[in-house]
């Protein structure tokens, strides 16, 4: 007998082989050097790179390894790409934000490679064991991540809700894999996608696809399971939110897109009527509870429970069209919700932790940059043309219409308007409204230039979306 | 039935020696019981009392130690038995994962976890 492990399987793996080497190479740098603050972030910047290097040069051949457990290049890469380019952007925040919270501790950039390597685990799951490890990696490092500012009495809070809440939907999610494990005799997700027509009829198959729904949705932060993600985001270190709602937010999805694929969505249809109720859900109430809002990281955490009704509109439609959106989405997701989270880790100070809404009163004045750059990211996340945002609704809601869900996409659409309101507001705050926001803090070089990166690359998505469509329609 | 003898009479033994050692101080020692003496533990813990304590977080850390260490006893042995037929890829694997653990007991040593300070 011989395990079916070969050198070619971890070659393979490709980037996550290249981040969680990363991961351990940091552990080891940080017991063996003193004062290792400035080695440590540019080695976590150079792992990021060459994983999101390492990602791009894989994306064009599709396979499998480990025995059909392990996709790799394709899907798994593009979603590699994306994880590598979020936390890229964050870590490159990150040293500034920590320095003014006074928890500059090293262990942070362990901790983010270790959740980005759990998130391309999940994107990269061809098995439902496999895709339960991913999760655990990454919402283990993401329970401590929220709890980094262990000094604040929000940041413990937040970590404990996180860690009751994650742990209560974890084993839904278990439960559900064991009953879909009971009527199929097998954890893997491409035999789950191709016999779900053949078990669609049994209730133990739907009870354990309804389980793994809970859990999915409650890692997806879309309602009824979203009760946590306001004071989870509020509490949680500025930059780990940004992680959490665009990184985790984005490796739940690419998961939910695997298991609950085409196939087994055409063929469980109750499912997928719960599904299309729970996506009109979380954009009416998300988008409604984000307008009350006062301060700013919540209105974000609402509007992120919208956007995962938004992008649950494109697994439901479960053809190209909605699959594609749901790619370009996160990737156009990612991108602005870690530039939004990025301009408030700015503005923060060691004194106004929680920026609220007025705070930002005539902003433009005195922060120019800062100013234009957080409308850009507003206006995206709108979904104004010509930003990526735009298209990512586009290409979702013209899935929903494709595949016979018109009610949905109109929801969808008169809830973007109704977001407007709140987004906008922003920008009327910081632009037309007077006020002396001198108390918030200032950017640094390196944390204005990477701002500006993601605010170019929304506008070159948003002008040019199809070389990424190009890239995703590959995928499938 | 002949060659259950040996193990009846191993049982006696068993039995019966037990029996005589757990008695036989009652009538050979001397007997001045006091308070503390009667009590469960003998160094002087209180055998019953509230379950609500703080105790040192040094313990968790103790435990989280043993944890891992556990975890890899339970992987190592049946690993151990089947190692040869696993060759090469197991013996590769199995590295693999004790460097990863080791790594792990590298920071936690050098990070003071195991100074009971």
């Amino acid at each position: 007998m011989n395990l079916p492990i070969t050198w070619n399987d971890v070659l393979a793996l490709g980037p996550i082989a290249v981040v969680f080497g990363g991961t351990l190479l940091l552990v080891v740098l940080e017991s063996i050097v003193r004062k290792a603050s400035p080695l440590m972030f540019w080695v976590t910047v150079g792992v990021l790179a060459v994983a999101a290097g390492c990602a791009l040069a894989t994306i064009g051949v599709a396979g499998t390894a480990f025995g059909g457990t392990v996709l790799t290049g394709g899907y798994a890469s593009y979603f590699a790409l994306v994880f590598s380019a979020g936390a890229l952007l964050v870590t490159l925040l990150s040293p500034a934000y920590l320095l003014k919270r006074a928890t500059a501790f090293t262990e942070y950039y362990i901790l983010l490679l270790a959740a980005v390597t759990g998130m391309m685990v999940m994107a990269a799951s061809n098995d439902l064991v496999v895709f339960f490890l991913g999760l655990e990696t990454m919402s283990v490092a993401f329970y401590v991540l929220a709890g980094f500012t262990r000094q604040s009495v929000t940041s413990n809070e937040s970590a404990m809700k996180y860690f009751l809440l994650g742990a209560f939907a974890t084993g839904f999610l278990l439960y559900g894999m064991a009953l879909v494990y009971g009527t199929l005799g097998s954890t893997s997700i491409a035999m789950l996608r191709s016999s779900a027509a053949a078990h669609a009829g049994e209730p133990l198959f739907l009870v354990g696809l309804g389980l793994l729904l809970v859990g999915f949705v409650f890692k997806v932060a879309a309602v009824p399971f979203h009760m946590w993600v306001p004071d989870v985001y509020e509490g949680a270190p500025t930059m780990v939110s940004g992680l959490m709602s665009t990184g985790g937010k984005s490796a739940a999805f690419a998961a939910f897109l695997l298991v609950f694929g085409a196939d087994v969505l055409q063929s469980a249809a109750p499912i997928r009527e719960v599904m299309a109720v729970l996506a009109a859900l979380s954009m009416i109430v998300g988008n409604i509870l984000a307008i009350s809002q006062t301060s700013v990281k919540r209105m974000l955490a609402y509007s992120s429970v919208a956007h995962a009704g938004y992008i649950l509109t494109g697994v439901i439609a479960a053809n190209a069209d909605g699959a594609n959106g749901v790619m370009f989405y996160l990737l156009a997701y990612t991108l602005m919700n870690v530039g939004a989270f990025g301009v408030l880790s700015i503005l923060e100070t060691a004194s106004v932790e929680n920026v609220r809404i007025d705070d930002l009163a005539g902003l433009s004045r005195t922060r120019p940059w800062l100013a234009g750059l957080m409308a850009l990211f507003m206006f995206s996340l709108t979904g104004i043309p010509p930003f990526a945002g735009f298209f990512g609704k586009y290409y979702v809601f013209t899935g929903a219409i494709g595949a016979g869900y018109t009610w949905l996409a109109i929801v969808g659409v008169i809830m973007s308007v109704v977001s407007a309101y709140y987004y906008l507001r922003l920008v009327v705050v910081m632009y037309f409204q007077e006020g002396s926001p001198d108390q918030v803090g200032t950017a640094t070089g390196i944390g204005l230039a990477s701002l500006v990166l993601p605010a170019i690359a929304l506008l070159a998505l948003g002008l040019l979306p199809s070389t990424i469509v190009n890239l995703t329609m590959q995928c499938f | 039935m002949e060659q259950y003898i040996p193990i009846a009479i191993m049982i006696l033994i068993g039995v019966v020696a037990g029996v005589v050692f757990a008695n036989i101080n009652r009538f050979l020692g001397p007997h001045k019981p006091t308070e503390e003496k009667l009590s469960t533990y003998e160094s002087g813990m209180e055998p019953v009392r509230t379950a609500r304590e703080r105790f040192s977080v040094k313990f968790y850390l103790v435990a989280m130690l043993f944890i891992v260490f556990d975890i890899e006893i339970v992987f190592l042995y049946p690993w151990a038995v089947v190692f040869r037929q696993l060759a090469p890829a197991g013996i590769i694997g199995m590295i693999v994962f004790l460097v990863i653990l080791v790594i792990g007991l590298i920071y936690e040593w050098r990070k003071g976890g195991m100074d009971w300070r």
